[in-house]
């Protein structure tokens, strides 16, 4: 198994962020649910830490690794305020449909 | 390294005021601590910085400078801010929010460490998420947070792609270990690519355009005075950032991404300024404006030119947001009166309250850069670094938005002096507006007569 996943060249796990990404970013954009927002942002954040620890594993160094740890304690931060405001605007919308969000123009 | 540990202390303080009862004492204690905080930023580094953590902060005269600044212009904001809060809050923990906020503000000006780039990101905008929704019966409100949430966490995502990219060619996350194995390196499309996806997080957070959408509504919706700390601390914290990203990390890059930032300032200065021509709400109008501001601040980064692109910064956004407290301190008073924030909210405001309409005309004078008012100077100095450097093309764009800046913003001036005025109700500010609004007006005028009082800083 260590044999396999060393012998994975370092383009492959770029291309599999990247593309991991891209989804995320296409997500963000398109999707109109906010839940279903919030996991996109996941997953860019996720395509992220994976790119970080591929990086990490082929300079050799473990900055990248730690890195990972302050994405992932940010991402979960950021998960709850976003859920905490997504609920008091539930509460005044009844919607979770991003749509919504139309009153302020100009 | 005071300076923080001296703010977070306060911060968790003042979390406990509620419990312990000390509320009446909150806010003088505030004051207390954020003068103390100043007071610790004042040395002098010179040309040998202190580190602190594996070099993960870096105090230099560069983040004493802007760190000054960010106190500065925070104590101005806490008495602009202290009645709406007390009154309309809990007080305490909105308080807090922001003196934590103010953590991320001092450590995104003072890291040597991309980690503490996104850290000090994260902390500064995760309280302000929470401020711009504050309001929780007002729908407004809650779009303006939503939105802001929603942005600002998709930039974040663009901002952490890059830092990876950046991490993946050079092995390092400090900022001279980068700038060192970037300039030399084989492999320049990622290079490339990662410094373009930093741009893209580090515009969407200084609100430039086409990356400056969500600017407007969210400025729009959030309570006034939390509009007034986005417009003003957030946005210097935001370009001591930017500036200090790619004046340490890709100076030697300077060529390849300085023709994206000229197309995104270009396109910005136009944006903003033609929209907040359009506006009828003076919110709005100032939300756009800020938008403006970013623009020529933007150009000081394009026309990298040592420490005086640096000075030309810092002068520009505290002066900048000197007389953005003062008007949204204004705007506060009028909309509150009157219950609308529109130009006609404005009308015949110099029979009913003269010394707020002298203060918003000096306020809107020097956003407009007309002298002596300080933010004339602050162009100056921005567009002399841009024709050092050759950007003259940009000084001309830049100049034409400052040229249709000044009609919105004597849209006002006009409003408040020759319209007649709308009701005969008597506009009262109270004491502690009335000392903000002094001081305002004072440094406005002070700053630009003895522009040399900010520029030595550095």
């Amino acid at each position: 198994m260590q044999e396999v996943i060393q012998g994975i060249p370092l383009n492959w796990y770029i291309t599999l962020s990247s593309i991991l990404f891209c989804i995320g970013v296409l997500g963000v954009l398109f999707r109109r649910n906010a839940i279903i927002i919030f996991m996109s942002i996941e997953l860019m954040l996720n395509s992220v830490n994976l790119l970080l620890v591929a990086f990490s594993a082929s300079h050799g160094d473990v900055a990248g690794q730690v890195f990972v740890f302050f994405t992932m304690a940010v991402a979960a931060a950021e998960i709850a305020v976003g859920l905490a405001i997504l609920v008091v605007m539930y509460r005044n919308t009844k919607s979770v449909d991003i749509d919504v969000l139309n009153r302020l123009k100009g | 390294m005071v300076t923080l540990i001296i703010l977070s202390a306060l911060g968790i303080l003042t979390l406990f005021a509620q419990v312990l009862r000390f509320k009446k004492a909150l806010f003088p204690l505030i004051l207390v601590g954020l003068a103390t905080a100043l007071y610790f930023t004042l040395p002098q580094y010179n040309n040998n910085p202190s580190t602190w953590f594996s070099s993960m902060l870096g105090f230099d005269n560069y983040s004493a400078a802007f760190s000054r600044s960010i106190i500065v212009i925070a104590f101005l904001w806490f008495m602009m801010a202290r009645n709406y809060f007390l009154q309309e809050t809990s007080g305490t923990d909105h308080f807090a929010l922001i003196i934590f906020s103010m953590v991320g503000a001092i450590s995104m000006v003072s890291y040597s460490n991309l980690t503490m780039l996104f850290l000090g990101i994260e902390i500064l905008s995760l309280s302000v998420y929470v401020l711009a929704a504050s309001d929780k019966g007002n729908i407004l409100s809650n779009e303006a947070g939503f939105k802001y949430f929603l942005m600002g966490s998709f930039a974040t995502g663009f901002l952490l792609f890059g830092i990876a990219l950046i991490y993946g060619v050079s092995g390092s996350f400090d900022l001279h270990t980068i700038r060192t194995s970037v300039a030399t390196h084989q492999q320049p499309t990622m290079v490339l690519m990662g410094i373009l996806l930093l741009l893209v997080g580090l515009c969407f957070k200084a609100s430039l355009a086409p990356f400056h959408f969500w600017a407007p509504d969210v400025y729009d919706g959030a309570p006034t005075p939390v509009t007034a700390y986005m417009a003003t601390v957030v946005k210097t914290a935001a370009f001591g950032a930017f500036f200090r990203l790619f004046y340490t990390c890709f100076p030697d890059l300077i060529e390849q991404w300085s023709n994206v930032l000229w197309w995104i300032v270009a396109l910005t200065l136009f944006i903003a300024n033609i929209t907040a021509v359009r506006q009828t709400s003076v919110k709005r109008m100032l939300a756009y404006s800020s938008i403006a501001h970013a623009g020529y601040l933007a150009i000081a980064i394009v026309s990298m030119n040592g420490d005086a692109s640096a000075r030309s910064i810092l002068y520009y956004t505290l002066s900048y947001s000197i007389s953005t407290i003062a008007a949204f301190t204004v705007l506060y008073i009028v909309s509150r009166n009157s219950g609308r924030d529109d130009f006609g909210a404005f009308e015949g405001l110099a029979k009913t309250n003269p010394f707020l309409s002298f203060v918003m005309v000096v306020a809107m004078l020097s956003l407009a850069g007309i002298p002596p008012t300080a933010g004339f100077f602050g162009k100056y100095y921005i567009f002399q670094n841009a024709i050092t450097t050759h950007n003259t093309g940009l000084v001309i764009v830049a100049v034409l938005g400052a040229l249709v800046g000044v009609f919105y913003y004597f849209r006002v001036i006009i409003a408040v002096y020759f319209k007649p005025e709308q009701s005969n109700i008597p506009v009262t500010v109270g004491s502690l507006h009335q000392v903000v609004l002094f001081i305002t007006t004072l440094l406005t005028l002070l700053l630009g007569i003895f522009p040399d009082w900010v520029l030595q800083w550095i």
